[in-house]
């Protein structure tokens, strides 16, 4: 479904992504970890279509198809989503238009009439239901003074509407308080088949006991510089990144 | 012949053709009037408050002042301009004059409302307590106005009556050949109790050189509800200068919410004052402009007594070459304690060639007051609109749902619901914005 290929990025002349490799297979949950400032998110702007990174290298095909010179709104249109790290705040617009917009803006895309108006309102409280969201939120501004978990929430409920092929989930879990945590990880698993896939970035074993892992990779300095299962989480977990350092120096 | 003695010519004119047959009080005000307006001529930009703004080049043009050759406008042509859907009055006018068989009058013992001479035959007295009362005729375009105007809307409602129509008037341009200078003066007058929503609209029908020099007076008696929307929406080779003026009694409300969209030059002047307590204004307004176009918001709000409330909300969305000026001054005098006075000023320019001149001017004298006022100039977010890609809103459309939302608040203090579709569906055109799938 994804693969990615010698992978490079700059950004102000700094170079973030060196090189770097990953395949996804539909089905499949890939976890990926790696200390602060390793990358991580610049990985998942960069898939999603961010315009400031420059990518200096490497290729990023979806479904065989190369995806490096579409606008962001054509990836999201083929099935990928961003779940943002920091979800932005857009005053003015209600959750409700802002996802009907959505919704209506992707099928179009795809050459199809505009969703009725019963069965939108259906998924939308189908939707919320499934991760536990209040009524009141839907006719918010997107995001506005929205609490951290709140906003991950929101952004998994969006991910809930559009059906994305591949999900990417930046730091979903941070902020989540317990029970929201656990909500969250049940909305993510429901949505989860065998036709879509699932990139998780996280720095914690928390989630990942909810929504467990076919891979975890380890990026680090750039790259991917380890990859395993379930099990290297919870070593991570356990030990931190000091014996990745130690072996990538050797 | 320059302007001045043209105007000087068509001054003459209008004295002969009106012959007498106003009232005294009013030839002494028009001759007085006159001759402020030629002592100090058009303002220039050494004058303060048109710093930003120039009429140089517009009072330089060509205006012919011959009479009107009228034209044949027909219903169908002018509806599109009309708020539809809902039953109202309606006084049109096109090339100033007043056009009584497109019109929708009404008149008796609770309201009038007409053209302006029809007021003067039918309702002198009240004419004459109220008319050239507000206006500020040191003004030199005031004075002009007050000098030279003939025709224009006339609302008077009652005591304690609600008007429970929407007022319409409707000012059509239909010149293309010659520049025109217009005179347009309206006047409201609401009784104590008095309720009414008015709705003026400028329009020209083709891109001739037009200059509007207008001027409002609305007075809002005691717990009086008054609500005014201008909308602005000529071709960009025309110009206004509007200036209002609202006085307003204890307890009441007024509103007056601008739209301009359009215009060479278009300059609102909005002045405000309170004589009771308790007394609430708001002026919100929205500005979008591309091309060339200028818009100059300069308002004043003068709080005299204690206990009243102004709010101000301009926002404005710049493109291509287009220029805004925002100049909002609010003036609480030593005994107007416990006034509330608010201003915002909010800008997107949208390209490196648009500008906005902001400044706010707040001289307090009073110790016990609440006051404040912003300003921001931004570009769109970038975050935001990268946000709203990754869900599948292309680019374009997220642009315009941004500026939408930007604009959305000026939009609230409408209530009519025909009347918040109309501006609500021009607002979205002027964004490229597809109302079947942002639904409001
Ligand atoms: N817009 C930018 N301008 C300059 N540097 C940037 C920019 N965006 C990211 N970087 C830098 O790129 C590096 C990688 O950042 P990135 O956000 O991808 O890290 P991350 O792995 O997601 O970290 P975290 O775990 O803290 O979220 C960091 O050093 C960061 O400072
Ligand atoms: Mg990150």
């Amino acid at each position: 479904m994804l693969k990615i290929k010698d992978l490079s990025v700059e950004i102000e002349g700094n170079k973030i992504l060196k090189g770097l490799n990953l395949e996804m297979n539909k089905g499949e949950v890939h976890a990926i970890m790696g200390p602060n400032g390793a990358g991580k998110s610049t990985l998942s702007a960069v898939i999603a279509g961010r315009e400031e990174y420059e990518v200096t290298g490497g290729t990023i095909e979806f479904e065989e198809k190369d995806i490096m010179d579409m606008a962001p709104e054509e990836r999201a249109h083929l099935g990928i989503f961003l779940s943002f790290q920091y979800p932005v705040e857009i005053p003015g617009v209600s959750v409700t238009n802002f996802i009907k917009t959505a919704i209506n803006e992707s099928r179009k895309a795809t050459d199809l009439d505009p969703m009725p108006a019963k069965d939108l309102l259906k998924k939308m409280r189908d939707k919320q239901e499934l991760l536990e969201m209040d009524k009141t939120f839907m006719s918010r501004s997107i995001n506005e003074g929205f609490s951290g978990g709140e906003k991950k929430r929101n952004e998994i409920f969006q991910m809930a509407m559009l059906d994305p092929k591949l999900a990417i989930l930046d730091e979903t879990d941070s902020g989540l308080d317990i029970d929201a945590l656990r909500i969250v990880a049940n909305g993510v698993n429901k949505l989860k088949n065998d036709n879509n896939a699932v990139m998780i970035i996280t720095h914690y074993q928390r989630l990942l006991d909810h929504i467990v892992p076919d891979f975890v990779h380890v990026l680090f300095d750039g790259k991917i510089v380890k990859t395993g299962d379930k099990n290297l989480a919870l070593r991570l977990e356990d030990q931190g990144y000091d014996w990745i350092k130690q072996e990538q120096k050797v | 012949m320059n302007l001045q003695e043209k105007l000087s010519q068509s001054f003459k004119d209008l004295g002969s053709r009106l012959n007498g047959s106003e009232s005294k009080s009013l030839r002494e005000l028009r001759s007085r009037s006159f001759d402020y307006f030629k002592g100090q001529g058009f303002p220039t930009n050494q004058d303060e408050e048109w710093k930003y703004t120039s009429l140089n080049k517009i009072v330089k043009r060509d205006f012919d002042f011959s009479s009107q050759v009228s034209s044949e406008i027909l219903a169908e042509d002018i509806e599109p301009f009309l708020c539809e859907g809902l039953d109202s009055y309606k006084l049109i006018f096109i090339n100033g004059v007043f056009n009584k068989s497109l019109s929708i009058l009404g008149s008796n013992e609770k309201f009038f409302v007409g053209s302006l001479k029809q007021g003067m035959k039918e309702m002198p007295d009240i004419i004459n307590t109220h008319y050239g009362k507000l206006a500020d005729t040191k003004q030199s375009l005031v004075a002009l106005n007050t000098a030279m105007a003939n025709e224009g809307a006339f609302v008077y409602v009652n005591k304690g009556v609600k008007l429970d129509k929407l007022v319409q008037i409707l000012f059509v341009n239909t010149n293309h050949e010659e520049s025109r200078m217009m005179q347009t003066r309206n006047l409201f007058v609401l009784e104590d109790f008095a309720e009414v929503q008015i709705f003026e609209r400028h329009q020209a029908l083709n891109q001739g050189h037009v200059f509007s020099n207008s001027v409002t007076e609305s007075s809002v008696g005691n717990q009086a509800h008054f609500k005014h929307f201008k909308l602005q929406n000529d071709f960009d080779s025309s110009s206004m200068v509007d200036s209002t003026f609202v006085k307003q009694g204890a307890n009441s409300s007024a509103l007056v919410d601008t739209f301009a969209f359009s215009g060479e030059l278009v300059r609102n002047n909005l002045h405000f004052e309170f004589t009771g307590m308790h007394a609430e204004a708001h002026m919100d307004a929205i500005t979008l402009l591309k091309g060339k176009s200028l818009v100059d918001h300069h308002t004043f709000v003068d709080h005299a007594v204690p206990h009243c409330q102004s709010n101000q909300l301009y926002k404005g969305v710049y493109d291509e070459k287009s220029k805004g000026v925002f100049n909002g001054k609010v003036m609480v005098r030593k005994d107007a304690q416990k006034t509330n006075a608010f201003q915002q000023n909010n800008n997107l320019l949208l390209s490196d060639f648009s500008s906005i001149d902001t400044k706010p001017q707040l001289e307090i004298f009073a110790d016990d007051v609440a006051c404040s006022h912003g300003c921001t100039i931004g570009q769109l977010d970038e975050e935001a609109l990268f946000y709203m890609q990754t869900r599948g809103i292309p680019l374009k459309e997220a642009k315009a749902f941004l500026m939408f939302a930007f604009a959305g608040d000026t939009l609230k203090n409408i209530t009519i619901p025909e009347l918040k579709t109309q501006l609500i569906n021009l607002v979205a055109r002027e964004l490229k914005v597809d109302l079947e799938l942002n639904e409001v």
